[in-house]
C-alpha cells in the first residue's frame, strides 16, 4: 500500500460540487445536486476505485476531473494545474493530453465508418506533427501493447467481439502515452471471461507505464481486483474512502456494509435481508444524512445532522454519526 | 412439469441457416428453481425464448420437444400456446423499461393480462393489480397504480414487470437477465421478492444469467452453456464447489472475489467462436488447457459424470473420480 501524502498526489480534489438544472426558472428554479463537496487525491500510478450505485454521482465526478464537465464549486488540480475557476480552460489545455478516458460501452466509442487505424491514431491527428510512418508505427505498436494482432489496423469495428472492441479503445487511450485514465464502468460490459482479460491488461499497463486511474464500477469484486483505495460514493457524496484491504474486511459506513452484503455469495449459505428501499431524489435531500431513510443504525442526530467525513483511522475517512465520539 | 428434449434452433442469415442451440435437454419439476448461466452467445436466451415459442417464426427453425405437462410446445397450435403464455407460464426480461408501455399506466398494464386470461371487469383488473402490487411490496400501491412506467425507478419498473408476470399465478416464472441493468441493492431485493413470491405461489423459476454467482446462490439446479450446447448440468453447489467441466471451471475462477485480494485474475484464453464457425471437435477444445487430439477431432457426448451430474467432457469422464 502506498503512503498516501500530498506530496505524491498527481490528482487533487476539494470541495467538488455539480449541480444540474432541472427546470424552472428565476425563485421557482429547481437544481440537482448530483456531486456534493467531494475530496479525494490519487497518487502516481495509483488506482482509486470509485463505488456507488446509479445516482451516486460517480460518472458526473469522472467527467469533471478530465474536464467534460465542469464544475459548479470546488477545485481539481491536476499536475499541478488547477482546471477549474479562473484561467481553467487554458490550464486544462496544458494538461489535457495526459489524461484519458475509458467508458462503458466500446461500440458507442468509435465510428463504425472509421478503420480501427484511424480510431485508434485518432489523439495523435488531433494533436498532429507526426509523419505518416511513425503515425502508423505507432497504431502498430499500440495495437500489440494491448494484445491484437497488428493486422487488425485495416479492419473495422464491427468485425470485433465487445472484448476486442475494448482493447481497441484502449489502444486509443494510450495513443499520447497519457498518466491518468478515467475508466467508467469500462469492463461493465464484457462477459466476465473478457472481463478477467481486459482487467489484466489494464494492471499490466499500469505497471508497465505508471498510469494513475479513477476506475468507476458499480461490481464490487472488480473494483477490489483493480483499486489500490476505494472510494464509496452515495447520493453524491463519499461515505467512507479506505485502503482496499480494510475497506472489504471491516467495512465501516452502514452503506459500504449494505453494498458489500448485497453481493451474491452462493458459498454463504443464508444471507442477510437487503438494505431497504432506493436512493432517495436529488432534489429533495433529507436534512441530515442522505442514507438516513434507508439505514438500519439510524438514531435521532442522523435525521437532523448531515455527518461529516472524518478520518476515523489513518487513510480511513468516514461520514456516519456512529463513528463520532 | 417442463421436460427440454434435444433442442435444436436454426437462424436464418443470409447465407443459410446457422444452428444457435444445439441439442439441449434439461427437467424441471414443479415447484423449483433451475439456473442458465453462459456467456453472451451461449443461446441461454434463445433456449428461454424457445419454451414460449417467441422467435419470428419465418426465419426460426426449431426441433426436438418441449413437453409442459405433457403436451409439446413446439408442436402446439399457436392459438392455444397464446392461452398458455402469461396464464401457465410467463417471462420477465432485463430491461424493464423496454418491456413496459410508456404511455399506460401500470394499473392498465398489470390488468391486461387479467382482462385476457382471466376475463376481469375493468375494475376488478384495477383492484386485482393493487394487491399485486402490495404483493411485490411496492409501497403506497394504491396511489402508484395510476403512474406512468417513467415516474418509477429502475427497481420498481422490474417489481411491476414481476406483477404483470405473477397476476395469473403462472406455474412457470423464466426470468431471463432479471436483474443485470439494477444495482447490487435492488438486485438483492428483487432476488428476495421472486424466493418469497416463489414460496407463496409454488412456481417453478428458470433464472438465466451470465452471473454464475448469482444463479447459484438462486437455484437448485444449474446448466452451463457454451456455444449453443449444455456443457454442464448438475445441483447449484455441485457446480460452484466442485465444478467439472473446464469451461465452468474457468468461468467460475474468473469472476474476481469480493473476499480476497489477487495480484492477478484468472482469464480463459481466446474467445467464444461465432455460431457460424465452429470448430469440428468440442467448441470449447481451442480455448481448453486438457484438450486432447480426440477433442479437436469429433464434438464429445453428453456424458453422466456422477449421479445427477452430466458433463460434455471425455477428458474429465475419464480422468476424474468423482467427488464423495
Amino acid at each position: 500500500m502506498k503512503d498516501m501524502t500530498t506530496d505524491t498526489a498527481i490528482i487533487q480534489v476539494r470541495n467538488l460540487t455539480r449541480d444540474f438544472d432541472v427546470g424552472g426558472k428565476g425563485r421557482g428554479k429547481r437544481v440537482l445536486r448530483a456531486v456534493n463537496d467531494v475530496s479525494f487525491d490519487v497518487a502516481q500510478g495509483e488506482t482509486l476505485g470509485v463505488v456507488g450505485e446509479s445516482g451516486s454521482g460517480k460518472s458526473t465526478i469522472g467527467r469533471m476531473l478530465v474536464g467534460l464537465l465542469p464544475a459548479t464549486s470546488g477545485r481539481i488540480d491536476l499536475f499541478g494545474e488547477t482546471i477549474t475557476g479562473d484561467g481553467g480552460r487554458r490550464a486544462l489545455s496544458r494538461v489535457r493530453h495526459k489524461l484519458q478516458f475509458v467508458f462503458q460501452d466500446p461500440h458507442a466509442a468509435m465510428n463504425p465508418r472509421m478503420r480501427v487505424s484511424d480510431v485508434i491514431a485518432e489523439p495523435i491527428d488531433v494533436r498532429g506533427g507526426w509523419s505518416r510512418k511513425d503515425r502508423m508505427d505507432r497504431v502498430h505498436e499500440l495495437l500489440e501493447t494491448v494484445g491484437l494482432a497488428r493486422q487488425f489496423a485495416d479492419r473495422y469495428p464491427h468485425e470485433f467481439s465487445g472484448g476486442q472492441r475494448q482493447r481497441i479503445v484502449i489502444a486509443r487511450a494510450l495513443a499520447l502515452d497519457p498518466s491518468f485514465v478515467v475508466c467508467d464502468e469500462a469492463v461493465a460490459a464484457l462477459d466476465v471471461s473478457m472481463q478477467a482479460q481486459v482487467i489484466n491488461l489494464l494492471m499490466d499497463l499500469q505497471d508497465k507505464m505508471g498510469l494513475s486511474y479513477l476506475f468507476i464500477a458499480h461490481d464490487l469484486a472488480v473494483v477490489r481486483a483493480v483499486s489500490t483505495r476505494i472510494a464509496v460514493l452515495y447520493a453524491g457524496e463519499i461515505v467512507e474512502i479506505a485502503p482496499k484491504r480494510a475497506l472489504y474486511e471491516v467495512p465501516k459506513h452502514p452503506y459500504t456494509k449494505a453494498l458489500l452484503e448485497a453481493i451474491p455469495r452462493p458459498e454463504a449459505g443464508v444471507r442477510q435481508p437487503p438494505i431497504r428501499g432506493e436512493v432517495p431524489s436529488l432534489l429533495n435531500r433529507p436534512p441530515g444524512c442522505t442514507l438516513c431513510p434507508r439505514c438500519p443504525r439510524a438514531f435521532d442526530r442522523c435525521r437532523v445532522e448531515a455527518p461529516k467525513l472524518r478520518e476515523i483511522e489513518p487513510g480511513r475517512s468516514v461520514a456516519c454519526h456512529l463513528y463520532e465520539d | 412439469m417442463l421436460d427440454v428434449q434435444n433442442l435444436s434452433v436454426d437462424f436464418r442469415v443470409d447465407s443459410g441457416w446457422i444452428r444457435s442451440v444445439s441439442d439441449v435437454s434439461f427437467a424441471l419439476p414443479a415447484n423449483s428453481t433451475l439456473g442458465i448461466v453462459g456467456e453472451s452467445g451461449s443461446g441461454k436466451s434463445v433456449t428461454a425464448l424457445s419454451i414460449l415459442r417467441l422467435h419470428a417464426a419465418r426465419t426460426t427453425r426449431m426441433s426436438g420437444k418441449i413437453m409442459f405437462d405433457g403436451n409439446d410446445l413446439l408442436a402446439m397450435p399457436e392459438r392455444r400456446l397464446r392461452d398458455l403464455r402469461g396464464r401457465d407460464i410467463a417471462m420477465i426480461f432485463q430491461d424493464p423499461m423496454h418491456s413496459l408501455n410508456p404511455v399506460l399506466t401500470i394499473g392498465d398494464q398489470i390488468g391486461e393480462t387479467l382482462r385476457i386470461h382471466q376475463g376481469l371487469s375493468a375494475t376488478e383488473a384495477r383492484n386485482r393489480a393493487v394487491e399485486l402490487l402490495d404483493m411485490v411490496r411496492i409501497p403506497d400501491a394504491k396511489s402508484r397504480v395510476t403512474e406512468f412506467p417513467h415516474r418509477l425507478s429502475g427497481g420498481m419498473r422490474q417489481r411491476v414487470m414481476i406483477a404483470m408476470a405473477i397476476a395469473c399465478r403462472p406455474r412457470l416464472l423464466i426470468a431471463d437477465e432479471p436483474t443485470t441493468a439494477l444495482d447490487v441493492t435492488v438486485q438483492a431485493q428483487i432476488l428476495e421478492l421472486l424466493r418469497e413470491l416463489r414460496q407463496e405461489i409454488g412456481m417453478s423459476v428458470i433464472l438465466i444469467s451470465h452471473d454464475l454467482g448469482l444463479v447459484a446462490e438462486f437455484s437448485e439446479r444449474v446448466i452451463v452453456m457454451y456455444a449453443g450446447e449444455l456443457v454442464e448440468d448438475a445441483p447449484a453447489r455441485t457446480v460452484f464447489d466442485t465444478p467439472q467441466h473446464p469451461y465452468s471451471e474457468g468461468l467460475l475462477r474468473a469472476i474476481p472475489s469480493p473476499d480476497e485480494d489477487v495480484s492477478r485474475l484468472y482469464a480463459i484464453p481466446g474467445r467464444i467462436p461465432d455460431p457460424g464457425n465452429r470448430p469440428p471437435g468440442c467448441n470449447f477444445a481451442p480455448r481448453c488447457a486438457l484438450a486432447e487430439p480426440a477433442c479437436h477431432a469429433a464434438p464429445p457426448p453428453l456424458e453422466a459424470f456422477a449421479p445427477g451430474h452430466f458433463i460434455r467432457c471425455p477428458v474429465r469422464m475419464k480422468t476424474t473420480e468423482p467427488a464423495e
